[in-house]
């Protein structure tokens, strides 16, 4: 779900750290240098990078913007090639049969039914289109936050990764305890409180 | 800093009671809102509520969906010991009207629905689109954090088990 459309969800980061010297060309280069590669017409089933907010389907971050307003607006892609499973033991049955038939042999072993397993996915690979996953991040750099718009695990996990080694900086997400020790002004006796708080009883 | 998982698992009660000191204002003291963030004119729970009671080793899941559904069985939950896990609000910030679901553990706001921005004809409105929709969603998380900031400064507060559980209990048993 991008940020424009009609029901959006987020999770927030806090960014620690912060850019030395010129932002928007640090910015740019961490995105260029991390900008999605197009797997179609590849062996390879998954792929992730960074994405034009824009064009997210053919990134450029040498001609386009990631400013708006006072944010850097970027998208997270992450395309994945789905391969039925069904589909690879069918061509896996009919070829080791060929094999067979072909050596005259009666039984082939684990690592030939394997090396034929990875020839046949990576022939289908070549064939079948990636399904594209586009996620949008909006970061306000002086209020060191940043709103990512899913909520998916893994897709939250593959933006910490990315974002650490394109920026190198390190994305905190809020939840309770981070939005308590990190955001909220609670003075040092309330700190010592919440290390030691337990759950509230509602009921005797 | 703790580590972030142990951290994560650690306190999600907050989340959850979090939510369930909502639900309470929400019924109790819906002037509080006003004095809490001033352009809220109101805040109430729109058609889905889940709660979870985990006291005993079975986990209890109790899912009420639905518009104007009746949350007796929520309460019920509670008075069982259960806490509100998720919670979907319908809200009026000044003249602009929100929906959203907040998840307790994570605080993860999903499903926001709000005013339509404007329909991008030219490529020179999307950065209006853009700023409006940002200025929109800011308005929700500014919201969801001055609501949490006041229910921790009071969780941390000598007053939270004095004054406010004792009134929890009593609007639960009622």
């Amino acid at each position: 779900m991008g940020l424009l459309s009609t029901s959006v969800s987020l999770t927030r980061y806090l960014v620690k750290g912060k850019i030395e010297g010129s932002l928007l060309d640090t910015v740019l280069d961490g995105l260029k240098k991390n900008t999605i590669q197009d797997i179609d017409n590849e062996s390879v089933q998954i792929a992730s990078g960074w994405t034009s907010f824009n064009d997210p389907f053919a990134p450029d971050f040498e001609t386009s913007s990631c400013v708006i307003g006072s944010y850097l607006i970027f998208s997270l892609r992450l395309d994945k090639k789905n391969i039925s499973s069904k589909i690879i033991k069918k061509k896996c049955a009919l070829e080791i049969a060929k094999k067979k038939a072909t050596t005259g042999r009666e039984f082939l072993s684990q690592s030939e039914k394997r090396s034929i397993s990875l020839n046949i996915t990576d022939s289908l690979s070549l064939r079948v289109p990636a399904t594209l996953n586009i996620y949008d991040i909006v970061w306000n750099y002086e209020k060191s936050s940043l709103w990512f718009f899913s909520t998916l695990k893994a897709a939250n996990e593959e933006l910490e990764t990315l974002f650490s080694s394109s920026f190198r900086l390190t994305l905190i997400r809020l939840f309770p305890y981070t939005m308590t020790d990190l955001v909220s002004d609670i003075s040092n006796a309330e700190h010592d409180r919440l290390a030691t708080l337990s759950p509230t009883k509602f009921t005797d | 800093m703790l580590d972030v998982s142990i951290s994560y698992n650690r306190y999600k009660f907050l989340g959850h009671e979090f939510l369930t000191w909502l639900w309470f204002i929400m019924e109790e003291d819906q002037d509080r809102f006003h004095h809490i963030e001033k352009e809220l004119i109101f805040l109430t729970i729109d058609n889905r509520i889940v709660l979870e009671n985990t006291r005993h080793e079975a986990v209890e899941r109790i899912i009420i969906n639905g518009d104007e559904a009746d949350l007796e069985e929520g309460k019920l939950c509670l008075r069982k010991g259960g806490l509100v896990t998720e919670l979907n609000f319908s809200c009026k910030s000044g003249n602009i009207g929100f929906k959203f679901n907040l998840k307790g553990e994570s605080l993860t706001i999903s499903a926001i629905k709000v005013s339509e921005t404007g329909t991008i004809e030219q490529e020179e409105d999307l950065d209006g689109a853009v700023l409006e929709k940002i200025f929109l969603c800011e308005k929700v998380v500014h919201l969801i954090e001055t609501l949490y900031f006041q229910f921790v400064k009071l969780r941390l507060s000598p007053s939270w088990h004095k004054t406010i559980v004792p009134l929890v209990k009593k609007w639960i048993s009622v």
